[in-house]
């Protein structure tokens, strides 16, 4: 088994937090895990990525090479395509479809959305209104891992517990919360 | 029984020295160093065993205390980014000649692409130039291994040991395995020879040819180190040396059966034997390290010219930049992977400065108030404010080092520029302003120094500011006049009255200081977020 991930999105929307309960979830699957986050200058509402890499055999590099990912998991429409170029030819794209602008030049969301939905493997979902649906309109990104589930080859069981473990810190309200944007996000994509 | 646990390269470090039994980590914030510290400051079993763990000032009140810790015989480590280094020169490279009781790992972050920084410097001349033994971990467990190993080296050797990391080693994570168990703390002792800690020249002429012995020696350990390791290959036309965490991308393209021979290099001074040994069998020797070409060069300076050295010095690799897995494959000579083109509808998305930040309406006030004059400048710092150089503020002319924006603005009005304006951040001038200040003060330099205060070091993630709550005194004890060291608060509803205030203190002919005081967005919402919790 062998995942190849590159999370995306703008400083600050939470995708550590997917990349940390995927990790947990991972370590409990006993798989070797390689994980290159991005801190400092660029998280101050620029755009952010992680290389999340998952294997049952040893992991060389902590990059992933280009052409070579399997998913990309965004939760902005445009960061999704910022990374078309790691994408294997079989990889999928799983996005948000709100859009972040926080810059003048965004480009025309219509165009946007077509050149996604033009490629191959695509799940394009509104995770801020499941989410918002779902009773946890704080917690889209855990909206959007649950949409990507499906792909993961991690039993659900597995990410549900991460999700229990990172975020029990935080109270109960805030593990159901995200619970259940997760099953929300997943029953989406399985629709 | 050995416990697991999924660490970013920056936080294993910290793990190991905390496991290897340091009295202290002495550092100043700086991407991608901070989380070291971070993480013995959050750290139960540091906190029990009394670890030292609060920011220091700058990189150069940390190096020189660790020295401290080191001559009565504690272990500490030593931890900053890249460009810190430049600030802890002195005592790093004087340090080295004094040596070590107990041990000492300085431990330096570069950070390649230059992500968060404004310059791409390899550590590891430091080391070479200082004649101190260099850690370089390909990856988070040998970070966790090196501590122990490199506070050994350090004793036994007597002298201090670099480890040098990049972006992709201290910020990515994976599995490392540790024994929960920690040294005891070593027992205080002083050095046995009692004059070698004092450089005076007659001390310094009797030290320098045994730190150069010393250094031979060095070489030799690093030869028959486990982390520096000879890998068979039946194929001789080429040999590759891969360095730190560029060996994982040579590893990435040619797997485990490699039919080149390999030399993987973790540690310095770089073994000539083993380098001699590659080019007595190979044609040519491909050389992949992270950063600047510091193998490559000394390998190229080594060999008979027939042997080809290639590597970021001959374009077989980039001379910039951070190495991947492609920028290697594509060295190897390998097929390169199949790809989607680039995407049209995507643009930059550069860093900018957060709604609501204080930073943003000074910038505002500034621009206005230096509307009058055509050619105005505005000479800064570095911080979350340096931002202000792009739009919509285009507010700022300068950004170097640390401090300078006080004593380059100090040397413009010397040269007769006017209104000569400096912009700098609250921890920046702890760190490196108040000299500058001092210099300003004396002259009665026609300078207005703005400290854009946000009671925070923000760009690292909103870590304690050194001189929080003594901005006012500072400024009035290295001699700027009382009357003319104001505070504001930014916020649209004062835009007025900094205005104002800024056209009084250039019309000024003196030094003044202008402290535009408002706490960091971010580190006031984590504040308010604690106190719900707490009440």
């Amino acid at each position: 088994m062998k995942k190849d991930i590159i999370l995306a999105g703008v400083g600050g929307q939470g995708i550590l937090s997917i990349a940390t309960v995927i990790g947990h979830a991972a370590i409990k699957e006993n798989l070797y895990i390689k994980q290159a986050e991005v801190h400092g200058m660029s998280q101050r509402g620029g755009d952010v990525q992680s290389n999340l890499r998952i294997s049952s055999e040893p992991i060389a590099s902590d990059l992933i090479a280009r052409g070579c990912a399997d998913l990309i998991i965004s939760l902005e429409p445009m960061e999704a395509l910022r990374y078309l170029p790691f994408l294997a030819e079989e990889g999928w794209i799983v996005t948000n479809t709100t859009p972040f602008v926080n810059i003048p030049n965004y480009p025309d969301s219509e165009k946007l959305i077509a050149e996604l939905k033009a490629l191959p493997h695509v799940i394009m979902l509104d995770v801020d209104a499941i989410a918002k649906d779902a009773g946890s309109p704080r917690s889209s990104n855990i909206a959007l891992l649950g949409a990507c589930s499906s792909l993961l080859d991690i039993e659900s069981e597995k990410l549900e517990a991460g999700i229990r473990e990172i975020f029990a810190r935080k109270g109960d309200a805030v593990v159901e919360s995200n619970l259940a944007a997760f099953r929300a996000g997943r029953a989406a994509a399985n629709r | 029984m050995k416990k697991k646990e999924l660490l970013l390269g920056d936080e294993a470090i910290a793990l190991g020295a905390i496991n290897a039994g340091i009295t202290g980590v002495y550092a100043y914030p700086g991407t991608p160093s901070t989380e070291i510290t971070e993480y013995i400051q959050n750290s139960p079993v540091a906190r029990e065993r009394k670890i030292f763990c609060r920011w220091c000032t700058n990189e150069k009140t940390a190096m020189e205390t660790a020295l401290g810790v080191s001559y009565v015989g504690g272990r500490s480590i030593v931890c900053m980014k890249h460009v810190g280094m430049n600030v802890a020169a002195d005592p790093f490279v004087n340090g080295a000649m004094a040596g070590a009781g107990g041990g000492l790992i300085v431990i330096v972050a570069d950070d390649p692409s230059m992500h968060s920084s404004q310059g791409e410097q390899d550590t590891r001349f430091y080391g070479k130039f200082a004649f101190v033994p260099i850690l370089e971990p390909s990856n988070q467990q040998e970070a966790y291994d090196m501590m122990e190993y490199g506070f050994r080296l350090s004793e036994e050797r007597d002298i201090p040991v670099l480890m040098r990391v990049t972006t992709r080693m201290a910020h990515s994570r994976a599995v490392v395995e540790y024994e929960d168990v920690q040294a005891e703390a070593r027992p205080m002792a002083f050095p046995k020879d009692p004059s070698s800690w004092i450089l005076l020249p007659a001390n310094s002429r009797r030290k320098y040819p045994k730190l150069i012995e010393n250094y031979k020696g060095l070489e030799d350990v690093a030869a028959h180190s486990s982390y520096n390791r000879y890998f068979e290959g039946d194929d001789h036309s080429m040999g590759i040396i891969a360095s730190g965490i560029g060996y994982n991308y040579l590893r990435e393209n040619v797997g485990e059966d490699c039919r080149y021979p390999i030399l993987k290099i973790s540690q310095y001074p770089l073994p000539k034997a083993l380098v001699c040994k590659m080019a007595a069998e190979c044609k040519k020797i491909l050389v992949i390290e992270e950063g600047q070409p510091f193998i490559e060069e000394q390998v190229a300076g080594v060999l008979p010219h027939e042997t080809i050295v290639a590597g970021r010095l001959t374009g077989d690799l980039p001379r910039t930049g951070e190495l991947n897995p492609d920028s290697v494959r594509a060295a190897l000579g390998l097929e390169p992977h199949k790809l989607f083109a680039p995407a049209e509808n995507v643009v930059p998305r550069p860093p900018a400065l957060c709604q609501g930040c204080g930073h943003r309406d000074l910038y505002n006030a500034l621009n206005e108030a230096l509307a009058v004059y055509p050619d105005h400048k505005v000479f800064s710092d570095i911080g979350c404010y340096t931002l202000g150089a792009l739009p919509p503020f285009w507010a700022i002319n300068s950004c170097i080092d640390m401090g300078a924006s006080i004593t380059m603005a100090k040397g413009a009005s010397d040269a007769g520029f006017f209104p000569a304006v400096a912009v700098i951040g609250d921890s920046t001038f702890a760190h490196s302003g108040i000299t500058g200040l001092l210099d300003v003060a004396n002259c009665n330099a026609n300078v207005v120094v703005i400290i854009s205060d946000n009671v925070t070091t923000g760009m690292t993630g909103g870590q304690d500011s050194a001189a929080t709550g003594k901005l006012e005194q500072i400024c009035m004890a290295v001699g700027i006049a009382p009357e003319h060291v104001n505070v504001v608060v930014p916020l649209p509803k004062n835009m007025e009255q900094i205005k104002e205030l800024i056209n009084r203190e250039i019309a000024y002919n003196g030094p003044s200081v202008i402290i535009s005081r408002r706490e960091c967005i971010q580190t006031a919402k984590r504040h308010a977020a604690a106190r719900k919790t707490n009440n």
